[in-house]
């Protein structure tokens, strides 16, 4: 650490001069310095500035956002990013992002986006560029990577798309990689490779990695410093280990205590749920009277299944239209399990094992191709199932990952409340329905004068509890909830699963909570069925599965999750020896 | 690729047969052939022979048939007005209207892209606040003003340019053009500016938006920060991504200027394709006026199958489907 580090930045804020006057500011005094071969976290939740920081190194920022004061240097050189002298981007410092989907432009060959990047900063010729190019490749671990080269974007998968995006930001070797959310958007077994990949690099060729991402998982596993921000400022910084195990400013702590924890099971996420709580419990149980009949018991195992779906079949592109030529792709490949009344069953996977398709079967989305799904003993869903229109489809209902899509953004939350109420007949009239909306926003722990508002008026967080407060209109008995915070920051996603968690004591509902999380899954469900490529690999209680897992999958996906409990330098039980 | 050429061949087939079916239908919803035909004293006689001998006592499927008999072989019938072949009368005007639209078609893509980019990389500048305003008058004014306004001001006032005909063409075998002489050159400037006027706009906004919805995609973002020049970023990289939905509305837009010069080729008494409807429509000369629908629903059906096609080439995604 003798050395000059590669990037020091001091005292840096960062403004957005507002159309109306007046500035907001971004950034405001944030410190930071990394050394050769060390890898420096920046976390903080969406707004905190973290990604802000990143784009100013990379002279990115949005217009018309700007550095207002401070320095940022690298190898003790200071430089402007927005004016790149000696310093250049693309040679001194690379960029990985987030999206490897969208990173890679789709009209060019992965050998000519390489090139053009060496060719752009060295003195090549085509084929010393080409060659380069290979080693590049070869250097990021892409299998095959001959025939790579003259691929085009669409034809790799993600965790390919973004080694090809590593290549790119380390064509030119240089000395600092800024990776804004490498693996956000990758499945567990991917995530880990490229995270191996990352820190190898850092490992063997010393260079510096500023590392942005909400994940605390993986800061865990691979940086060697972190900084948390919050809202523009750095609230605490130092040594992983230090700030993760012993966090001193309150924020660090409650944004620490927010993360699902896989290791134990707790009874909810420790943390204040905000206002409106003594309300929210009367209209919990107001709630709870209406839906009447069903008493709330714990989940038995010997209680007639509230939902059991037998050997289900989903077949795509399997229809008239598809072409002679296209074969099925079998999404849902034999899939058997049943639901007790009261319980939260979890179905887990990576993308693409068909947990998505299931949940669509089940809420009535898409017909089977085989097998039937049953729902208090009648069937709904196969060969002998009446076609499930209007008031059949009361029983089931949905809440879906992404909350700004799935709000109709043209009307007021009111009326998007009171759809379900009036389409299912659960008021005789309009200010009947009303006043259930009121008592439904109410209990999902919003203000009272929401229902006069759009939905563009909330924040994330808040229209997953008004699509949770949808679905609780039509006085479900099954709320099938598809990555429901997948989209949402940790601290919000700790007051929605407590939310739900809440609403299933004091209503008796039955979930199915589909997830690519562990964590999530194990901090909710009582029951669990670990899918793969449209099988279920295992299934069991979900304090078995995880204290004992059986399977070779699951083992694998438990060992690959980066949490809390595993921090490099630590106990190095991956990396160790 | 195979399989996707037969595809698309295969619709191209079907919408065909659709417009020869209403190509056929308007014959048979203009009135009693016959009775335009003979004498107005004819017996019922000669006018069940004359309807024996010209085939319409047949079922009417059995007439479609032979009326798409004809239209394979080229034959369209016999121009009402004025007796002759419509397949020859067509062969005669295409070369105008097609030497026309081409011209008009260069002429907003050559002007048309340069704009639209203008403005997408300086949106505040001087210049492109100036092509904004004024592509929306260009855009809001009739065909047949600025042909007019064209006219005025550089044949009659000026005297520069003529303001009706081709000029002189010369003949290369069936095909005439004017491509080659000064006068018909020439004559061909008013024209092609009037009909290119509308396209060049539509061209200059789709490049400006595609190309600003393009710029702060990812992938640019990513090149920006692989630090390769801002000359490549723009040009190479985002121009590309910008013009493929330019592809689409340039080819289908071919389509609309051969089958909506109607207008211009009017106002500047350009012999074309569309001064012959207009004529045939006025006497209400069905076979040309058959003969029109059909080639202006071949025209675009050939237009949408190329434009499909090249789509193919330009994006490598939508190759890996076909294939």
């Amino acid at each position: 650490m003798s050395a000059a580090p590669i990037l020091a930045i001091d005292a840096l804020r960062i403004e957005y001069p507002l159309s109306e006057g007046g500035t907001l500011v971004a950034v405001e005094g944030a410190t930071l310095t990394i050394a050769p071969g060390e890898i420096h976290a920046l976390v903080g939740e969406s707004g905190a500035g973290k990604t802000t920081i990143g784009n100013a190194v990379l002279g990115l920022l949005e217009k018309p956002g700007r550095i207002a004061s401070g320095a940022i240097a690298l190898d003790g050189k200071p430089f402007d990013p927005t004016k790149p002298g000696d310093i250049r981007l693309g040679r001194d410092i690379g960029a990985v992002f987030q999206d490897p989907m969208t990173s890679l432009n789709p009209l060019f060959t992965i050998e000519s986006q390489i090139v053009e990047t060496l060719r752009a900063h060295l003195p090549l010729d085509r084929r010393a560029a080409r060659a380069r190019a290979l080693d590049l490749l070869r250097a990021v671990g892409m299998p095959e990577p001959e025939r790579r080269l003259s691929a085009y974007p669409h034809q790799l998968s993600g965790g390919q798309r973004q080694r090809v995006v590593i290549a790119c930001a380390l064509a030119c070797e240089p000395r600092l990689l800024v990776a804004d959310e490498p693996t956000t958007a990758l499945d567990v077994s991917i995530q880990a490779q490229i995270l191996d990949l990352l820190r190898g690099l850092a490992d063997e060729r010393g260079i510096g990695i500023l590392l942005v991402t909400h994940n605390m998982g993986v800061v865990a596993q691979i940086a060697d410093t972190v900084t948390i921000m919050h809202r523009g400022h750095v609230v605490e910084s130092g040594p992983v280990a230090q700030v993760l195990r012993r966090p001193q400013a309150d924020y660090a702590r409650a944004l620490i205590g927010a993360v699902p924890r896989i290791d134990v099971r707790l009874d909810r996420f420790p943390m204040l749920d905000g206002v409106n709580q003594g309300n929210a419990e009367t209209a919990r149980t107001e709630l709870r009277r209406r839906a009447g009949t069903q008493e709330i018991a714990a989940p038995a195992a010997d209680a007639v299944p509230l939902l059991s779906v037998e050997s289900l079949v989903v077949d795509y592109g399997a229809g008239l239209l598809s072409g002679r030529g296209s074969r099925a792709f079998r999404a849902v490949d034999g899939v058997s399990f049943e639901i007790r009344p009261g319980e939260v069953f979890g179905l887990v996977g990576e993308s693409g094992c068909g947990k998505t398709t299931i949940a669509n079967v089940v809420a009535g989305l898409r017909k089977p191709t085989g097998g039937t799904i049953r729902f208090d003993g009648k069937v709904i869903a196969g060969e002998a199932a009446a076609p499930r229109v209007g008031r059949a489809r009361r029983a089931i209902q949905m809440i879906f990952q992404d909350p700004y899509s799935s709000l109709n953004a043209r009307m007021r939350v009111g009326h998007i409340l009171a759809e379900p109420i009036l389409f299912y007949e659960l008021a005789r009239t309009r200010a009947e329905a009303a006043a259930d909306v009121d008592l439904l926003v109410q209990a999902v722990g919003l203000p009272p004068e929401t229902a006069q508002r759009f939905p563009h008026a909330f924040s994330g967080g808040q229209r997953q509890r008004l699509s949770i407060a949808r679905a609780l209109g039509a006085r479900p008995r099954l709320i099938v909830c598809d990555e429901p915070t997948s989209s949402l920051d940790v601290s919000v996603q700790a007051q929605i699963l407590n939310l739900l968690k809440d609403l299933r004591d004091a209503t008796g509902l039955t979930l199915l909570l589909i997830s690519h999380d562990l964590a999530v899954i194990r901090q909710m469900c009582d029951r669990v069925a670990v899918m793969r490529s449209g099988q279920i690999v295992e299934m069991e209680e979900s304090e078995t599965l995880f204290a004992a897992p059986k399977a070779d999958y699951t083992r694998q996906l438990l060992a690959l999750v980066p949490t809390l409990e595993r921090i490099r330098g630590e106990a190095d039980i991956r990396h160790g020896g | 690729m195979l399989r996707f050429l037969i595809a698309r061949l295969g619709q191209a087939a079907l919408v065909m047969l659709a417009v020869a079916a209403v190509s056929f239908l308007m014959f048979r919803f203009v009135g009693d052939p016959v009775a335009g035909m003979v004498r107005e004293d004819a017996s019922v006689q000669e006018k069940a022979e004359l309807r024996q001998a010209l085939g319409l006592d047949q079922p009417v499927l059995v007439q479609f048939g032979r009326f798409l008999g004809r239209t394979i072989r080229g034959d369209f019938g016999v121009s009402y007005r004025n007796q002759r072949p419509v397949a020859a009368l067509i062969a005669e005007r295409l070369p105008a209207t097609l030497e026309l639209v081409l011209m008009a078609t260069l002429l907003s893509l050559a002007l048309g892209i340069p704009l639209g980019v203008l403005c997408a990389l300086k949106p505040d500048g001087v210049a492109a606040r100036l092509v904004q305003a004024v592509s929306l008058i260009g855009i809001s004014t009739p065909t047949f003003v600025t042909g007019i306004v064209l006219i005025l001001t550089f044949a009659v006032t000026l005297g520069l340019l003529p303001s009706f005909g081709r000029g002189q063409t010369v003949q290369l075998g069936p095909w005439s053009t004017g491509f080659l002489t000064v006068s018909g050159l020439k004559a061909l400037v008013l024209p092609s500016i009037t009909l290119a006027l509308y396209q060049l706009t539509l061209i200059m906004r789709l490049v400006r938006s595609e190309l600003i919805d393009v710029l702060s995609s990812d992938y640019i973002r990513f090149a920006r920060a692989r630090g390769l020049s801002l000359r490549r970023i723009h040009f190479t990289l985002a121009l590309r991504n910008a013009l493929m939905p330019v592809i689409t509305v340039t080819g289908l837009q071919i389509g609309s200027l051969i089958a909506f010069a109607i207008v211009t080729e009017t106002v500047f008494q350009w012999p074309g394709m569309g001064l012959l409807f207009i004529q045939a429509v006025s006497f209400s000369d069905v076979p040309v006026m058959a003969a029109y629908l059909l080639f202006v629903g071949l025209l675009f059906v050939l237009i949408n199958t190329v434009v499909d096609l090249l789509y193919a080439v330009v994006d490598p995604r939508l190759r890996v489907k076909a294939s």
